[in-house]
């Protein structure tokens, strides 16, 4: 038996202070100072370990940044001084999309490599957009599951990036007259991508491309990007060109696996020309989301290219719109285009923008995609705040310019170390065993629109309020 | 219930409570004593013989909404030594689906039995859909009797199979859900089978087996057997008046249990049959059940071991819920119990419990159409849970269809859980419900566990009957399945919708 796939976490403290989501404030000024029952020296969490000993020379609001919210020194406190607030950092956090529980989430996960669980239920809203409009369906004693990650069966997260052919053919001798082309695997359907902002130092890149080689995986960048550090990582990247300078970059293109070229119509006349440079390359061809991806992915999947990679921006919309569909909706309408014309299964199919955490990955693969590609959540690993000050050419309160080699690589690792287990949990609980089989599998899903249709359609009658989508 | 039980003063565990405003005693006050004979609510207090001001009752202040009344203490002050303000950490509290002021109300409820004096909004959430969304059509006047809340029926009748077996009856649509001994501390699991049978409803052991301080109470409480079977032998099984297969959690399906090792204390592994200090992890599913045969096996083998005992079957809700229903049924359950996603759970994966298994908003009315059609459903008893969270909600599912409803969460915030979610932490809840801590442990009672909920169902109680009396209903039976009476605001026209109380839409920090 194969040796299982895992990726080793280790832990790395924060370099700042994170920010957490509550303070304890406390009125100083009304302290009894020894009533010997302070609820600071009885906190269950030590939240105050720090400061309790010197009461006299701390600063006014106290922000308690691992308070875990149980009240009790507010509810216990003989006289009543304490209160809570929500830490005005904390609303800084991120944007709509890339909201603060997210970010403050995948803190931990980068920080543990631990999956987050909690008690007490679920906290959120009944539904939301984008891939908060889908639930996943679990197995049920009619449809008996394995026993997931704790159990003795493997479950293979493994994805194909090369082209396969629709079918064999044999000559008259029985020997195989089709030609196999070789098989680019990568164990996890998750690959990266240099990220749109936040590259203040050449060890952020690195910290990329070093997680991704210590994984497994490959990661995207730009060919004008390359720099003699990166080339130690070679085999492991994915360098991004076009039809005007891929010539120019023929050093990469021999070392690496994988190349992108950008969509352009007649690309394919360049593959052949790329695959002399190196007879063993995989191509990719890249393009943004917008209203054309269907019809283009139809064009490319004809040609022999390996995978199909679309990007969104950063919130998961397609681009040139003014009424832009979300990623999860585009997924699907590839997908099935292809499916239609039964040339799903030749072409891989790649998607980025807009994947923040682990649900999406497992969602955005229900929808139709074989892998999907990260970026601006590696940066969030590294204690990126989302707050675009970099793009403004201002200062970095996570101070990525100081970010070095080792942290950066290992928290990365330890991010998809969380989101490779949920993903195994989340399959498991589907009583799947091969994140190939998730593809396209919507039968492990269920929609709003479909519930709301089957479930309350015949009560309530028809949907006046459409959900933002 | 013709004679209801009694509702006793239970106040919080904690020396200042957390209400709507804030009213703060400045160092102006005399200790005149104005404000406490003046406040009818009880917001300030003065002991004879003992001259210093207290500090006011927070909770029990009605706020702004008292200026016009003649008592209003902070204009009567003499001193002008009181000010009130909304209270600020009302932000810091609560989520979407519990929000704060849902907290607050069933605080106020278990403490007191009845409905809230301040006002707050604790008949909905603020998740934006499911039955937040969903209301009571504006009912006829000419429909409403007038009759006592003793006279109105609630209760539910668990058996109607009409094998023969008991038909066991509870005096109320809800009963408690499985909190297994290693996840909640036991004054609390002995304090909810206590208040289970001062309300003739049960409470349930959860997968952790069957403490004998229970035996007392033993009508009353359901052994659950799930995956892990841990503490589950014939004789607690023998005990029940039910017993429960749990196939499955809501809020985790496919997932099975995990109690973490720093809550597997001597007491818990001597229970559980296992060792000191090691992670318990239930499997999923039942490695002896593949089938709806071998379902049915399991049925008949509890049949056989307890000739009296009425089996459950907890499901979670995938899209072919209702098909395992009705397997459930053929099988030869008496109880159907459904477990949506949006539940309560001990600990879980947050991958999991937001995105796994369908709401039970959707669940009820599909289980409840496919066991009619199937022409089954006045034979099997439907339990709903999985984020029923008031009282509302518990007469919505039942108007969607289900004959009553499992309750677990709202049973913890009687005891004054504030929803911080770290009941999987090391030492545990620190309020002390949800640990094996003792240190903690020690923080709560069984009788104020019990009298705490009995509390917060009564006042549920007052509810219940308000409703079946505008409707012109005597009894639960006759709301089951009433979806007819019920609107969704989001199939409304505009106009339509202006007739009903809106969804509470306030952007919150998560």
């Amino acid at each position: 038996m194969p040796k299982k796939y895992h990726i080793h976490a280790s832990p790395v403290p924060p370099r700042v202070k994170p920010i957490g989501k509550y303070t304890t404030i406390e009125f100083r000024e009304d302290c009894a100072g020894s009533c010997r029952k302070c609820v600071k020296k009885r906190c269950i969490y030590d939240v105050f370990k720090d400061n309790y000993t010197h009461m006299s020379i701390m600063e006014e609001p106290e922000y308690l940044y691992t308070c875990n919210s149980c009240f009790r020194c507010v509810q216990e406190c003989t006289k009543g001084i304490f209160s809570r607030a929500i830490n005005p950092e904390y609303r800084t956090l991120g944007d709509k999309y890339w909201t603060p529980d997210i970010i403050y989430k995948t803190w931990l996960q980068a920080q543990t490599g631990k999956i987050p669980v909690s008690g007490a239920g679920y906290r959120g809203p009944f539904v939301g957009s984008g891939f908060d409009s889908m639930w996943t369906d679990m197995s049920e004693i009619v449809r008996p599951t394995r026993d997931g990650i704790h159990g003795r069966e493997y479950i293979n997260t493994c994805i194909e990036l090369s082209r396969r052919p629709l079918g064999l053919s044999f000559n008259e001798d029985m020997s195989l007259k089709t030609e196999v082309v070789p098989i680019l695997e990568i164990p996890l359907p998750i690959l990266f991508q240099q990220p749109e902002f936040g590259i203040l130092s050449k060890n952020i890149p690195i910290s990329i491309a070093k997680a991704a080689e210590k994984i497994g995986t490959l990661m995207f960048i730009k060919s004008q990007d390359l720099n003699s550090d990166l080339m130690a990582y070679a085999a492991n990247l994915i360098p991004c060109v076009n039809k005007n300078n891929y010539k120019n970059h023929t050093e990469i293109i021999h070392k690496c696996k994988m190349v992108e070229i950008d969509y352009e119509p007649g690309i394919e006349k360049e593959f052949s020309e790329l695959r002399k440079i190196n007879n063993d390359l995989f191509i990719s061809v890249g393009m943004p989301l917008n209203k054309h991806s269907s019809s283009r992915a139809l064009e490319i999947a004809q040609t022999d290219v390996d995978t199909i990679h679309f990007y969104a921006d950063n919130n998961g919309r397609e681009y040139d719109s003014d009424n832009p569909l979300f990623i999860k909706e585009k997924i699907r309408e590839i997908h099935l285009a292809l499916v239609k014309k039964s040339i799903r299964q030749k072409v891989n199919l790649l998607f980025s923008g807009g994947m923040a955490m682990a649900e999406h990955v497992a969602k955005a693969i229900i929808c139709g995609a074989d892998g999907v590609v990260i970026d601006s959540a590696l940066l969030v690993a590294m204690e990126c705040r989302m707050c675009y000050r970099c793009k403004s050419g201002l200062s970095c309160p996570a101070k990525f310019e100081n970010a070095e080699l080792p942290y950066g690589s290992q928290r990365i690792v330890n991010l998809m170390g969380a989101w490779h287990s949920q993903l195994l949990e989340i399959m498991g609980a589907m009583g799947l065993r091969e994140a190939r089989r998730l593809r396209g599998e919507v039968g492990r899903s269920m929609w709003f629109e479909d519930l709301e249709k089957e479930c309350f359609g015949p009560i309530f009658g028809e949907r006046k309020v459409s959900l933002k989508l | 219930m013709n004679k209801l039980p009694e509702i006793k003063e239970t106040p919080s565990r904690f020396r200042n409570t957390i209400g709507k405003y804030i009213i703060k005693r400045s160092s102006k006050c005399i200790s005149c004593g104005l404000c406490a004979k003046l406040c009818p609510y009880g917001v300030h207090l003065r002991y004879d013989n003992y001259s210093k001001p207290i500090r006011p009752i927070e909770h029990k202040c009605i706020g702004f909404e008292c200026k016009n009344n003649e008592y209003y203490c902070i204009d009567k002050c003499p001193q002008q030594a009181l000010t009130l303000r909304l209270n600020p950490i009302l932000e810091t509290m609560g989520d979407y689906r519990w929000t704060s002021e849902m907290l607050i109300a069933h605080f106020e409820m278990a403490e007191t039995g009845n409905l809230p004096n301040v006002k707050l909004e604790y008949d909905l959430g603020n998740s934006g859909g499911g039955f937040d969304k969903i209301r009571f059509i504006n009912p006829d006047a000419d429909k409403y009797i007038n009759i006592s809340d003793e006279e109105i029926d609630t209760s539910v009748q668990l058996n109607k199979t009409g094998d023969d077996r008991p038909v066991t009856t509870i005096s109320i649509p809800c009963y408690g859900g499985g909190m297994s001994y290693g996840s909640t501390a036991l004054p609390v699991m002995v304090g909810r089978a206590r208040a289970a049978k001062v309300l003739n409803t049960l409470t349930c052991t959860g997968e952790g087996g069957y403490p004998p301080e229970l035996l007392p109470y033993k009508e009353h409480v359901i052994t659950q057997v799930a995956t892990g079977l841990f503490g589950v032998r014939e004789e607690t099984i023998k005990y029940s008046p039910v017993m429960e297969f749990k196939y499955a959690q809501g809020a985790k399906p496919g997932l099975g249990g995990h109690l973490l090792g720093a809550k597997v204390t001597p007491a818990v592994a001597a229970m559980r049959e296992t060792v000191v200090g090691s992670s318990l992890f239930s499997p999923f599913p039942f490695h002896s059940v593949y089938s709806v045969e071998d379902h049915k096996k399991h049925v008949d083998w509890m049949k056989e071991i307890n000739h009296d005992v009425l089996v459950s079957v907890k499901v979670s809700t995938p899209i072919d819920v209702d098909m395992v229903a009705i397997g459930a049924y053929y099988a030869g359950a008496h109880i159907i119990h459904i477990d949506g996603s949006y539940g309560g759970t001990g600990a879980a994966p947050d991958i999991a419990k937001k995105n796994i298994a369908m709401p039970i908003e959707y669940a009820i009315p599909k289980v409840h159409r496919f066991l009619l059609n199937e022409g089954v459903r006045d034979k099997i008893c439907l339990i709903a849970s999985g984020g029923i969270r008031n009282a509302m909600d518990v007469v919505k599912a039942i108007a969607l269809g289900a004959d009553g409803v499992v309750i677990g969460t709202a049973e913890i915030v009687a005891l004054e859980c504030v929803r911080c979610t770290n009941c999987e932490s090391g030492r545990g809840c620190a309020r002390g419900i949800a640990t094996t801590d003792p240190e903690l442990g020690y923080m709560i009672t069984e009788e104020y566990t019990e009298q705490r909920i009995v509390n917060m169902y009564m006042a549920w109680r007052k509810q219940w009957c308000e409703i079946l009396r505008s409707f012109g209903m005597k009894s639960l039976k006759e709301l089951v399945g009433r979806s007819d009476i019920l609107v969704h605001l989001d199939y409304l026209d505009e106009s339509e919708r202006a007739k009903y109380k809106p969804a509470p839409n306030v952007e919150m920090v998560i």
